[in-house]
């Protein structure tokens, strides 16, 4: 079920909530612990744009367990603009469409159905960046 | 410090044991490698499993197969480093004989991966990824190297028909393992016509999760004088790590933890890169061996895939590559092909490799990764 699991990581999953150093200004996701060494507040909270680039790409389509439902889907490596790299499912988007370089923005979505007893897992995806005018 | 000998290998064949426990195999395999040398003198018994825990519901494999094999009062361990379980079961060894702490241990790899359906193997072996920030995603093992693959051929202009001469090689050596899962040739045009599994790897470029278990028994210089003929030496061995998920590296392309226990482990061998004549590396893709051999320093980055295409890997050329028959053909035991690696290297160095053996080969290299290289264990094999 591991619901706590879920629960801890939801600043992280539902709005890309990364930390930004306060003296360097260095900002990484996902989120992690002070490393040894490090003063307990050297890391604050800060929320990335959820803007950035595909750095490559690929499709699923012999899944692991609790996906069985969503292949074929396209898997990213999207570099976010403010430096950090993420993995995560590509949507909204033609498996012909996907390109290195594509600009991407991130959304929520469902990640994973985890039964009648579990949680609907949600968290970030990324889409092609829809130019403006094309609404 | 001690030197540090193997002076016994064995293995089961690669496949499909639906018949057969993990114990059978691992014993089969143990007994294999012991040959005339009597189980109850082994100080030492460490047991390399990546999925046995998660797939058997069972851990502490190590007191299982200790128990099996007759000695359960050894001290028994098991380890777990996903692929790269193997190559960090052997170096405990090697460190507990070097030592003096143990004067005679056995390193058994074995994996059951076949009790359970496609989906259920798929999430396990996708928990040698990040499960929080990669698996959940529903990003596969498979489809990360993939991801590299694609970007490898981005930077250097390969195309996916480039990486055939990974599989083809593989498969052509693997006829002359009688161990190995598919002993037979595969064209170029075979490779290019696969479905896809996750693109651009196709189906003939992925590795299959098989069952096996392999064994390799390892002594200090006095016990290997007295109990074999031929004891291949252990002359290098090297543990490093890198971040678990992908996403963390500065350059996905480049695998630290290979360069940095390749430069370990050659160091300690008082050899350089030039002396090595044949190596075994986790290759369930063309990707992942281009990515072991460029980041480990015996090709420059970017010219791997164009090196195999000019031949390089095979038993003929510079840099051979599984001899018996790798991941792709040997079949990818998981967790056991560290052990894997040493059996077929140790067989290279005897001049027992039959149609796939390398020339007077005298020093191999047998490197295996956990994951996409957040744990690589490397080893140097030699004749003395």
């Amino acid at each position: 079920m591991d619901l706590a699991k879920h629960w801890r990581l939801r600043h992280a999953r539902y709005r890309l909530e990364g930390q930004r150093n306060r003296l360097t200004g260095e900002v990484r996701f996902p989120p992690a612990p002070p490393r040894p060494g490090e003063a307990e507040d050297v890391w604050e909270p800060y929320v990335l744009s959820g803007r950035g680039r595909v750095y490559s790409f690929s499709v699923v389509r012999q899944p692991p367990e609790g996906f069985e439902d969503q292949p074929p889907y396209l898997v990213a490596l999207v570099r976010l603009d403010e430096g950090p790299m993420v993995t995560a499912q590509l949507t909204d988007c033609d498996l012909e469409q996907a390109a290195i370089d594509m600009p991407v923005e991130m959304v929520t979505r469902r990640l994973r159905d985890l039964g009648p007893t579990g949680l609907i897992v949600y968290g970030y995806k990324f889409r092609p960046i829809v130019q403006s005018g094309n609404h | 410090m001690r030197h540090v000998y193997i002076i016994g290998t064995g293995a089961t064949a690669v496949g499909e044991h639906w018949d057969r426990s993990a114990e059978s195999l691992a014993i089969e395999a143990l007994n294999s490698a012991l040959g005339t040398i009597p189980v109850s003198r082994l100080g030492a018994l460490y047991v390399a499993s990546a999925l046995s825990g998660t797939l058997h519901a069972q851990s502490q494999i190590g007191a299982l197969i200790a128990t099996a094999a007759g000695i359960p009062g050894v001290e028994a361990v098991t380890i777990e480093a996903g692929g790269a379980s193997g190559g960090v079961a052997l170096r405990q060894a090697c460190m507990a004989v070097a030592s003096g702490a143990v004067d005679l241990a056995a390193v058994v790899g074995v994996e059951k991966v076949t009790d359970v359906l496609d989906a259920r193997r798929e999430a396990a072996l996708a928990l040698a990824t990040d499960a929080d920030w990669e698996a959940i995603h529903g990003v596969t093992l498979t489809a990360l190297w993939a991801l590299l693959m694609r970007r490898y051929m981005h930077e250097y202009g390969y195309t996916a028909d480039d990486f055939a001469p990974f599989p083809i090689n593989a498969h052509a050596n693997a006829v002359a393992n009688p161990r190995a899962m598919y002993r037979f040739a595969i064209t170029a045009d075979k490779v290019r016509s696969a479905p896809m599994v996750s693109e651009p790897l196709g189906l003939l470029d992925c590795s299959t999760a098989a069952d096996g278990a392999a064994a390799v028994i390892i002594a200090s210089e006095g016990l290997a004088r007295e109990l074999c003929a031929n004891p291949v030496r252990i002359a290098g061995s090297a543990v490093a790590t890198d971040t678990l998920a992908l996403h963390s590296r500065s350059n996905p392309l480049w695998l630290t933890a290979a360069a940095q226990t390749t430069a370990a482990a050659l160091r300690s061998a008082h050899l350089t890169h030039s002396d090595v004549q044949v190596f075994d590396v986790t290759d369930p893709h063309g990707i992942a061996a281009a990515l072991a051999l460029e980041s480990s320093g015996f090709a420059e980055r970017g010219t791997a895939v164009a090196l195999a295409r000019e031949g390089a890997i095979t038993p003929k050329g510079r840099l051979p590559l599984a001899t018996g028959g790798g991941c792709k053909a040997r079949g990818d035991t998981v967790g056991a092909n560290g052990v894997y690696q040493i059996v077929e290297l140790v067989a290279q160095l005897r001049g027992q490799a039959g149609a796939a053996q390398v020339e007077g080969a005298r020093v191999a290299l047998a490197q295996c990764m956990g994951g996409i290289g957040a744990t690589v264990a490397t080893h140097i094999l030699t004749l003395d």
